[in-house]
């Protein structure tokens, strides 16, 4: 499988048109067909190989979440992506279709407190539970004050 | 309290089948960090596992944010603080990529040279510990710790000499390498990679032969070739795991492809295979080395005039995922630019965070020591691990 044979069956199914650079495919679906395009990459693409999973803060314009799979045995990597929009935080978990999502997707719910719906256990990960805020949007500044022994 | 009062609570807390859990960290000397592992217990076995990381959380990519492209690097090598070389690499490489920025050829074979001896160290520093963590079946265990410390500090040396710092080096810039080599120093890395060829059969021989050794790491941990690629796992642990994947190889940077080497795959799966895989590493990356010295161009180490003030690189609007083969697996820097003097968004791949994740999938089953052996197999980095 080459970059432009997913292309074109990205195309077919989704309707979509999917930057293509190298090995590399990109391809940005919206937030309804998130759960839809993973098992797609996974079934149809044999992208098997999960690397990562995180979200960009655009802003007014809402979260974005980003997400890298790869098929390591044709060398296909297909980039992810999906907007959830203004003040949206729900999206789907894609933590039953890949075992790394789980530790990923937690990941990002701490930092940018992304809901992702079906995830087995979504809790904070790196930070405390019981942290305020979520560090990585753009609205938390650096030196937002603390509380420093809870 | 009377005598058999003590003997009655003792007796209650000790019965028979029932679960019990047990907290393994934060300061648990195996971890060589700060990690803690909720373990549910069965007598000895062990039927769940939560892990908890997060101690060593710095925020990183929020830093990233703060920083320039000048200012960060310096800060990248302290993620994976025991493999500085590529951590630095993988984030200058992404903003050369963002910016399309070229780094000489010279700079390109430095930057092979300087990560394929980190990869010695970082090795050097596994093995030792990980012996050392399964301690007395190996004869007390500090026997191969001392060894691999004595070796590392060579390698350590010669990192001194070539950037001024031991541990975090700040070699790497934007558009090439901060310093040239100083005269005479491929001599002695040359020298320094012989004798440390000649230890690593040592290092074999005394383990490879030991009958406790091979009892404790063969089907210790094993990780299906499924369950690797599911999780994500990268570097020593896919390829022991039977997968060819080796970054170096699936998308060669910084010249990788003028070298000659061999990525070693494992079937089994097991601790022993991850062992093996690391063991011709060491000597591939000694190959690498020979090769780079060897072959080094001549040339400017940088394309960009020497850093006088921050702000100094301009990355035009766009985004950009660059990786490298870390000592732990794929370390990667995903940045995304908005035209400013400072990333609009900065996201780390440490190796060590998806490899840990897979210990939750692979501990259950094992007895208490198995979990010390594993997780020194998967040799995770916390600074890695919490970014």
């Amino acid at each position: 499988m080459t970059a432009a044979d997913a292309s074109a069956r990205i195309r077919e199914t989704f309707g979509v048109e999917a930057g293509v650079d190298g090995a590399s495919v990109t391809v940005a679906v919206p937030r309804e067909l998130w759960a839809e395009l993973g098992l797609f990459a996974l079934k149809r693409l044999g992208c098997c190989y999960f690397n990562w999973l995180s979200a960009i803060d655009w802003k007014e314009q809402g979260l974005e979440v980003v997400c890298r799979v790869e098929n390591l045995d044709a060398g296909l990597v297909v980039t992810m992506r999906t907007r959830l929009g203004p003040g949206e935080t729900r999206c789907a978990s894609l933590a039953g279709l890949y075992r790394g999502a789980d530790w990923m997707e937690r990941e990002c719910y701490d930092m940018f407190g992304i809901r992702f719906e079906g995830h087995p256990d979504l809790r904070r990960i790196l930070l405390s539970e019981d942290w305020e805020g979520y560090p990585l949007r753009k609205d938390y500044a650096v030196d937002t004050p603390f509380a420093p022994y809870r | 309290m009377p005598d058999t009062q003590v003997r009655q609570t003792v007796e209650v807390g000790y019965g028979g089948n029932e679960r019990l859990m047990m907290n393994m960290g934060p300061q648990h000397p195996s971890s060589h960090g700060v990690f803690r592992m909720i373990l549910t217990l069965e007598g000895e076995t062990v039927v769940g596992v939560d892990a908890v990381i997060g101690y060593l959380h710095r925020c990183h990519e929020k830093l990233g944010e703060t920083l320039t492209y000048v200012q960060y690097p310096s800060i990248a090598s302290k993620t994976d603080y025991v493999a500085a070389m590529t951590s630095e690499l993988a984030y200058v490489s992404a903003v050369e990529k963002v910016a399309k920025i070229d780094v000489p050829r010279r700079a390109q074979y430095l930057r092979v040279v300087a990560a394929e001896l980190q990869r010695i160290a970082s090795h050097c520093l596994w093995l030792g510990t990980w012996c050392l963590d399964m301690g007395g079946a190996l004869g007390g265990g500090a026997t191969v710790f001392l060894y691999c410390i004595r070796e590392r500090e060579l390698v350590l040396d010669r990192l001194e000499e070539l950037t001024g710092a031991r541990l975090l080096y700040g070699f790497h810039q934007v558009g090439g390498t901060r310093y040239d080599i100083p005269a005479g120093w491929d001599v002695k890395v040359r020298e320094t990679v012989d004798f440390i060829e000649r230890r690593i059969d040592e290092y074999e021989a005394m383990l490879g032969a030991n009958a406790f050794f091979l009892a404790r790491t063969q089907g210790v941990g094993v990780i299906s070739r499924e369950l690797a690629q599911a999780v994500g796992v990268s570097g020593p642990l896919i390829r022991g795991s039977g997968v060819n994947y080796d970054v170096r190889r699936a998308e060669p940077y910084s010249s990788y492809g003028d070298f000659d080497f061999v990525v070693p795959v494992e079937t089994a799966g097991d601790c022993y295979a991850r062992y093996r895989v690391r063991m011709v590493e060491f000597r591939q990356s000694i190959r690498i080395v020979r090769q780079a010295l060897e072959g080094l161009p001549e040339g400017p180490i940088s394309s960009r005039p020497g850093v006088k003030s921050v702000g100094q690189v301009r990355v035009p609007k766009g985004e950009g995922y660059a990786r490298v083969e870390g000592a732990r697996g794929e370390v990667g820097c995903y940045l995304v630019s908005d035209g400013g003097p400072k990333p609009y968004r900065m996201k780390w791949r440490g190796a060590s965070f998806s490899n840990l994740a897979v210990l939750p999938h692979i501990v259950p089953g094992h007895k208490v020591a198995d979990v010390v052996a594993i997780m020194g197999s998967v040799d995770p980095v916390f600074g890695e691990v919490d970014r």
